[in-house]
């Protein structure tokens, strides 16, 4: 499957830069065919802004106004007690460093690794590098979830057991980072490799100086990427974190489902401050997001 | 080596050792991490399944008595049909959700598309956690925007949480939602990808939309259609936390899938060889079904 897509980096860019010029289906538009697409898109786009919206609104809410009727979308006297009470309560401001700890982190790790990876199965030829290149493709198929009590083992075993370390170091390979910066380092021109090798420089500065910084949008993706998988992540911190103090922040929110009684108010506030950051960093950097050629070899 | 040196005999001659050593100082760490967190925990999982290890202590080989138990657990046949039965609904809704989001994102008649591009990715941007509240918060059964809605328009109230079917018909909507930004963008890519020439030709010779959608589009795109198939399948397979938050996997353990299962089995019952058994299984159909996209996807291209 992932292997189709490989030889098609440069002629894609090629047609794509065309495709951008041309205006798609220029013959015929016009106002007929504008009012459907756009009503349908929009449509579409409310049910799918609805749920947020909704959930953001009632956040708003005061606790006693949650559950009254007539329901109202938009709150009568809006209040942020609910944020306050889930960040001053059951350590949620702690989780919340926890957590971006460990995503700074793992992305920080995840890029390196992955951009040094993807360079050598790039640009170097050698029946080892093509069978570590199936071995990385063998991880999408076998993702951690599906070897839980295992993997639980080997980490605990590293001595890694309730440690940071024991979240992040796991999950610093990634199939899709290699795959990323291996689609990204076929596109640039061998010359450049050559030219460089002719001048004396030796292989690793070339890497260093020439590569890393010509990477740099790609890193910026993976780098969103690999953000959100570790902040949203919560299967993997929940089996291997035992002190509360080390809690993540999805954590932290599940426990709040989990009660007897859910305090629907704190865990309204709790969830949409554990939203913000992703959605800031999204925001700041969609570009490097909505235009990647994103092509295969994801995974979460 | 020899052979890496041949091919690239055009350019001057160079120190046969830094080539050895350069790729490998580059994949270093991840050759590490990939023996460690992904060769290891294989064996020993692999090992483990056929013992009664309970995490601690000793443990006896126990031959294939664990695959065996296997097959006779109604409970794990339950997890294992609910897992299916999600996979089944979920991967097509998302399917057809994501595909018609890009195409509307990407027509040039559709005004606002950039604004609209982000609505729809937004829902990725929250944890599985999160989307799990959300949804839980949307269907309440006495409390729900959903249920409200549909009293007022003179419908009764739906039993979303503790009707099982319905339970699990919200999850497969919520996961359908969550993932659609993302399963679009690979859409979206592909759909650029296709030359417009095609489109202005099949419009000249009169093609309407939707025939150009059926005759053009969905065969260029098929490759991206594959991995996308492939990807949320898997995806699918291994879902846990959005049905841990939306309704822990009840009413009862109705919706308990298989991730949900070897978590139980394997940490709250500390039955790790047993669990090992049901990862290995799992395993196993992940396998099956790449393999089958594999040949289908050859099969199609060679056509």
């Amino acid at each position: 499957m992932t292997t189709t897509d490989m030889p098609r980096p440069l002629d894609a860019d090629a047609k794509q830069a065309v495709s951008k010029k041309g205006p798609r289906n220029a013959v015929g538009g016009g106002l007929r065919r504008a009012v459907p697409a756009t009503t349908l898109l929009w449509i579409l786009a409310g049910l799918y802004g609805l749920p947020v919206l909704w959930f953001i609104l009632s956040s708003l809410k005061p606790a006693s106004d949650l559950f009254s009727y007539p329901l109202t979308l938009v709150p009568d006297d809006v209040t942020l007690s609910g944020y306050l009470t889930a960040w001053r309560s059951a350590n949620f401001s702690q989780y919340f460093i926890n957590t971006t700890i460990v995503c700074v982190i793992t992305t920080i790790l995840t890029v390196g690794v992955s951009c040094c990876t993807g360079y050598a199965l790039a640009k170097y030829d050698n029946k080892w590098l093509k069978v570590f290149f199936v071995c990385i493709l063998a991880t999408t198929m076998l993702p951690g979830e599906v070897m839980l009590a295992p993997e639980f083992l080997v980490v605990r075993d590293l001595g890694l057991y309730n440690s940071f370390a024991g979240i992040i170091l796991p999950a610093v390979l990634t199939a899709t980072g290699c795959f990323m910066f291996r689609q990204f380092f076929l596109t640039v021109p061998d010359e450049l490799v050559e030219a460089a090798r002719i001048d004396g420089a030796r292989e690793l500065s070339i890497f260093l100086r020439i590569m890393v910084p010509v990477s740099r949008p790609i890193m910026l993706t993976l780098a969103i990427l690999s953000f959100q998988w570790r902040w949203n992540d919560y299967i993997w911190p929940l089996l291997m974190l035992n002190d509360p103090k080390k809690f993540t922040v999805q954590i932290g929110i599940q426990s709040i489902v989990g009660a007897q009684n859910i305090n629907w108010s704190v865990l309204l506030g709790a969830s949409v401050i554990s939203m913000i950051p992703l959605i800031v960093v999204f925001l700041v950097f969609q570009r490097y997001v909505m235009n990647a050629d994103i092509n295969a070899g994801l995974k979460d | 080596m020899t052979k890496r040196a041949s091919d690239v005999s055009a350019s001057p001659p160079r120190r046969r050792s830094s080539y050895t050593l350069a790729p490998l100082v580059l994949i270093a760490a991840n050759v590490v991490l990939f023996a460690l967190f992904f060769v290891w925990p294989a064996v020993i999982g692999l090992v483990y399944s056929f013992t009664n290890y309970t995490g601690v202590g000793v443990f006896q080989f126990t031959g294939l008595d664990n695959y065996e138990n296997l097959l006779g657990d109604s409970t794990f046949y339950d997890a294992l049909t609910r897992t299916l039965l999600y996979t089944v609904l979920f991967v097509p809704l998302n399917f057809a959700l994501s595909l018609l989001a890009a195409n509307l994102v990407v027509s040039k008649h559709a005004k606002g598309s950039s604004v609209a591009r982000v609505i729809f990715f937004i829902p990725w941007l929250l944890s599985p956690i999160v989307v799990g509240v959300l949804w839980r918060w949307l269907f309440g059964e006495n409390f729900g925007l959903v249920n409200y809605v549909i009293e007022k328009l003179g419908g009764g109230a739906v039993s979303w949480q503790s009707n099982a079917d319905l339970s699990l018909l919200v999850v497969v909507m919520a996961a359908s939602w969550m993932w659609t930004g993302f399963t679009m963008l690979l859409f979206i890519a592909a759909i650029k990808n296709v030359p417009v020439s095609y489109y202005e030709a099949a419009s000249l010779d009169g093609a309407g939309p939707w025939r150009q959608f059926i005759s053009i589009t969905l065969p260029s795109i098929a490759p991206t259609s594959f991995i996308v198939i492939l990807l949320n399948t898997i995806n699918a397979m291994k879902e846990y936390p959005v049905f841990v938050a939306l309704n822990n996997g009840g009413p009862g353990t109705s919706n308990n899938l298989l991730v949900q299962y070897i978590y139980e089995t394997g940490f709250k019952r500390g039955q790790i060889g047993y669990a090992s058994a049901a990862s290995f299984v799992l395993m196993l159909i992940l396998m099956a079904v790449a393999i089958i996209q594999l040949i289908v996807n050859r099969r199609v291209e060679n056509r």
